[in-house]
């Protein structure tokens, strides 16, 4: 009886997994839909700008009767990440933005994944090209002779911009009997402020250095500031060392900050999120922080007094840059057969009045120049501070990223008192000639 | 001679001190799930400036706004459906090959078994690149088959080799008993094995589960489209890469951990009683 | 009726070996053979090193490194939280109290996201506010008192103990299920020919539960060196690489420098390591069983 059974049984087991299998690829089967003329579809990965660009899509359906469709792949990470299996698979969108260096970004390009937008910058005597601020169109450029090897133009549309500068705390100003007025002005100002936070048992700076790239981010604004823009990029060329005297300048200038009291404690392995909880709390002195930073303060603390500030010079011989530029672009892929269309959607997505809109719903700076009367002053002081900005995107040429992982990781040995900062400089220094013969066996 | 209350005493004093340990344990993993509801209940503004357990104002509304807001319905349903068919599928497929390498001769099982051994210890970093390739050949892609099956592929191994090492522990006397009845061996694993088995089979129901709720990388790079996606997704809605919603995320985050809860709840009934019952049923 | 009694045998395995050779051994093959390339990820061109990057594995001083991190944190696994599960689970193996209070709580923290359980520890362990720090003072120790997580002394056992008390509960559970399966009898049996607790313990707990120990073992080495969700919202990797551990080095590769062949290499080497040690393991546990 049971032998029965069990007879029955194999066969219904068998039958089971072969009607799995068989549905499985009859469902994965179907033809996937390709894109007609009428509809665009996006990618992109900004979680607090989805409800502004849904509405967006809205209104130019409404007004053309081509029909976008956002989608939102948050967070970035898996989203680049997905970008980059796309473009394998030859499966991206009409539109879709690029997370990563520029040199990413002209490989997407030189693999014929992203479409030249000059043409229609350049259209009747340049009216798109001029809408936007030129430093937020410079990270999505190639110039000619570039170190990347890609055809010049502009491969890419910024939405918004953003700039990363320094903030203080009013209040906690006034509690160590300090002119809220009056941010420091020079380096040797601040280290005096870190005496006194040290005393009242406050906390100074925090920033997201526990992500390297705010604390490559501030060791360059310094760099700049020490040795200038021609210095910093020879460096990047292979012309200068890292130990250079001015680049032990920069690299001690963090010494002398921990020594002074003025780092917040922790800061070392701090996540920007923590940094910013902090100071929308009022238990820190300073920040270093990106644009963004107005609507997360003011979701945590609409009471926040605070203020922007550049770093505080610690040179006369060249001015202060901060990073600043385009905080997220759209491109157009190359090979969608609507990349026309696409291209329309884009135009009409930097337009004045949608860029008015999506800076009124998300607190983002607008890319569009034409559009910044309205903004709120603690906005528009990171919009002011686009005048010093820089970013490594705009260089022409890119660090080796070991090199400057190195350079990173040395600032916070440095922090923790392990290294000294010769030392940083030398290490870095090595593992630069070592890329430097790697490019040249090439 | 030692008295009973000797005895007693001393019962009572272990019983003390066991209690001790499991209770400091058991309140550090209290801690953080009731600081996670009591989030749930605060407003943005306070929810770093007063971390105490009891908010002073409870913001109910919360779960109804994390729950619209993140479209919670729809990918309930969806991880639900995925998290079920994962789950059975692995079960099944697992503890056969289990069975068959823990019971059963054939050439090839021990490598076999390796294999799947070193599957569980290779984790393919890169691998997204090469599955998104493979499912798109295989039209896979942008499926929920093509989803399950990758996911039945992640826990196969760990559960293969879980459930063979309590097979392997099993006394074998049943099964022997059950063959001479002319039971065939998909019965024997059916009826005798997969019974007795049932505290690791209920180990491995709740570590897939586990797995399959929480993930989402694989989720977003292998489906385009929204109305596929697992619940993890809906939670992303509240952490923006600059602002986090941290009251409606803790309230989306003790959403989705209810189900999970409720299925190891359901499942250490096995964990404990599975020895007496599997005796009966084999 | 031999061979359809081995074909009937290879029933059993054909369902896990179709699943695993098209979704494991394709992609792993394809990955091993990034890995003998210098590739961005992007690009349609690769450009062929051989065993280039895996001889420049041999060379990465902050890939061993982390590895000795990832050791570091296992070894802490392997003892402490295995240790602790298994006296957890013996004890709710017993007849006490409100045992199944303890089991559901102590499922807890393997449930609950890393994103609360990132928070909870930051703050608890946090240089100026932290829970820990205000405890210590409060017992009259604050020359104890440190940054946890930014001190390079402290920064990786504090990673590690958070991942230990994330990670216990799965120890528990698999502890429990073995112990359920040892059949009352032999205890009973035990008592009768006049053995206490301990000599029971020995005798026949510790016999049975070795497998049981062998199989959790393993599956702490796995969970613990492929760790890093938890580091990144901890740490991120720092103190500069105090608690830098492989995952992490391989994702820098991967999204940092975009060098996917390399980072293809790395993950391959560290699964060859995992392999090893996890074997030697396997076989020394099979040796020792007799």
């Amino acid at each position: 009886m049971s032998w029965l059974f069990a007879k029955r049984f194999t066969v219904l087991l068998f039958l089971v997994i072969c009607a799995f299998f068989l549905t499985v690829f009859l469902t994965g089967c179907q033809p996937s839909k390709k894109s007609d003329v009428n509809s665009i579809s996006v990618w992109h990965w900004m979680t607090d700008r989805d409800a502004a660009f849904q509405e967006l899509a809205k209104r130019y359906e409404a007004k053309t009767g081509v029909k976008v469709t956002f989608e939102l792949y948050a967070p970035s990470d898996a989203y680049s990440q997905k970008v980059r299996a796309a473009a394998q698979g030859d499966n991206l969108p009409d539109i879709f933005g690029i997370l990563g260096e520029k040199r990413d970004f002209s490989s997407f390009i030189k693999a014929g994944y992203i479409l030249d937008l000059t043409p229609y910058m350049e259209e009747s005597l340049g009216a798109w090209k001029n809408s936007f601020f030129a430093k937020a169109l410079a990270v999505n450029e190639f110039i000619e002779g570039n170190s990347y090897g890609v055809k010049a133009g502009i491969y890419g549309a910024p939405i918004d911009i953003m700039t990363i500068q320094m903030l203080y705390n009013k209040k906690l100003f006034k509690e160590l009997g300090l002119n809220p007025k009056k941010p420091p002005q020079t380096f040797a100002e601040l280290l005096e402020m870190g005496q006194k936070i040290k005393q009242a048992k406050m906390q100074g700076l925090v920033s997201g250095w526990g992500e390297v790239w705010m604390v490559d981010c501030f060791a360059s604004n310094y760099a700049f500031n020490i040795m200038g823009k021609d210095k910093v990029l020879a460096t990047i060329k292979g012309e200068v060392a890292y130990t250079d005297p001015d680049w032990i300048k920069v690299l001690g200038l963090f010494k002398q900050m921990q020594e002074s009291g003025v780092l917040a404690n922790g800061l070392v392995t701090m996540i920007n999120k923590t940094a910013e909880q902090l100071f929308a709390n009022d238990k820190a002195v300073f920040a270093f922080n990106g644009s963004w930073c107005v609507n997360v303060y003011k979701g945590m603390n609409p009471d926040l007094d605070y203020a922007g500030m550049l770093p505080p010079k610690a040179s006369e011989q060249n001015p202060m840059a901060i990073w600043g530029g385009a905080g997220s672009s759209f491109m157009v892929n190359g090979r969608s057969k609507n990349k026309e269309e696409a291209v329309k959607f884009l135009q009409w997505l930097t337009d004045r009045d949608q860029q008015a809109y999506l800076a009124e719903i998300t607190n983002n700076l607008p890319a569009n120049k034409n559009c910044l009367n309205k903004i709120p002053d603690i906005l528009a002081s990171f919009a002011k501070a686009m005048d010093n900005a820089t970013h490594p995107n705009v260089w022409g040429v890119s660090e080796f990223s070991p090199v400057i992982e190195a350079f990173d990781k040395g600032i916070q040995s440095i922090i923790i008192g392990e290294k000294t900062p010769e030392q940083v400089a030398a290490e870095v220094q090595k593992i630069k000639e070592r890329e430097l013969a790697k490019k040249r066996s090439r | 001679m030692k008295t009973s209350a000797y005895y007693k005493a001393k019962k009572v004093a272990v019983n003390v001190v066991i209690h001790a340990f499991l209770l400091s344990v058991a309140l550090t993993c209290i801690f953080p799930l009731l600081w996670m509801i009591a989030s749930s209940l605060k407003s943005q503004d306070v929810i770093f400036k007063d971390m105490s357990l009891l908010p002073k104002v409870y913001h109910f509304e919360n779960y109804y706004r994390a729950w619209m807001e993140g479209g919670f319905g729809r990918y309930f349903i969806n991880s639900i459906a995925y998290t079920v068919s994962v789950v059975v599928g692995i079960i099944i497929i697992a503890s056969m090959a289990a069975y068959g390498f823990s019971r059963l001769q054939f050439p090839g099982k021990n490598i076999m078994f390796y294999m799947f051994m070193a599957a569980m210890m290779i984790p393919i970093p890169g691998s997204f690149v090469p599955l998104y390739v493979l499912l798109n050949k295989l039209h896979l892609r942008n499926t929920a088959p093509g989803y399950i099956l990758c996911m039945i592929n992640v826990g196969l191994s760990t559960s293969i080799f879980l459930l063979k090492t309590f097979f392997d522990k099993m006394p074998k006397e049943l099964e022997d008993a059950a063959r001479i009845d002319g039971c065939s061996k998909l019965g024997i694993w059916w009826h005798v094995a997969l019974p007795l088995a049932k505290p690791v089979l209920a180990v491995v129901v709740v570590f897939n589960a586990l797995n399959v709720w929480n993930e989402y990388v694989l989720a977003l790079i292998i489906f385009d489209s929204r109305p596929l996606m697992p619940l993890q997704v809906a939670l992303t809605t509240f952490q923006g890469e600059f602002v986090t919603n941290y009251p409606l995320l803790m309230a989306g985050l003790t959403i989705t951990a209810l189900p999970i809860i409720i299925v190891y709840l359901l499942m250490q009934k096995y964990i404990v009683k599975g020895v007496t019952q599997g005796a009966v049923v084999g | 009726m031999r061979i359809k009694s081995t074909l009937e045998n290879y029933v059993f395995v054909l369902p896990a070996v179709t699943i695993f050779m098209i979704f494991y051994v394709i992609p792993f093959i394809w990955v091993f053979q990034l890995g003998l390339f210098e590739w961005d990820g992007i690009l349609p061109t690769k450009t062929f090193v051989g065993l280039g990057n895996f001889k420049e594995i041999l060379f990465d001083k902050i890939w061993w490194q982390s590895m000795g991190n990832a050791g570091y944190i296992t070894l802490i696994a392997l003892t402490l939280q295995n240790v602790v599960a298994f006296l957890l689970a013996w004890a709710c193996d017993r007849e006490i109290r409100a045992k199944n209070f303890y089991r559901v709580i102590f499922f807890i923290p393997p449930v609950l996201s890393e994103v609360v359980v990132g928070l909870v520890w930051q703050w608890i362990l946090d240089g100026n506010y932290g829970l820990l720090n205000h405890w210590l003072g409060a017992i009259g120790l604050p020359q104890l008192t440190r940054n946890w997580l930014s001190d390079p002394q402290t920064a990786l056992t504090a990673v590690a103990v958070v991942h230990c008390w994330k990670g216990f509960g799965w120890g528990f559970l698999i502890f429990l299920a073995g112990l359920q399966t040892i059949p009352r009898e032999l205890y009973e049996a035990a008592r009768v020919d006049g053995a206490n607790a301990w000599q029971a313990f020995r005798k026949i707990t510790v016999p049975l539960m070795i497998p049981v120990a062998v199989l959790v073992g393993i599956l702490t080495i796995l969970g613990t060196m492929q760790a890093f969700v938890l580091i990144i919202a901890m740490t991120g990797g720092g103190p500069a690489y105090h608690t830098q551990v492989p995952v992490l080095r391989i994702l820098a590769s991967m999204r940092g420098s975009s060098r996917f062949g390399y980072a293809c290499a790395q993950g391959i080497s560290f699964g060859v390591i995992l392999m090893a040690i996890s074997f030697i393991q396997y076989r020394f546990s099979k040796k020792y069983k007799g």
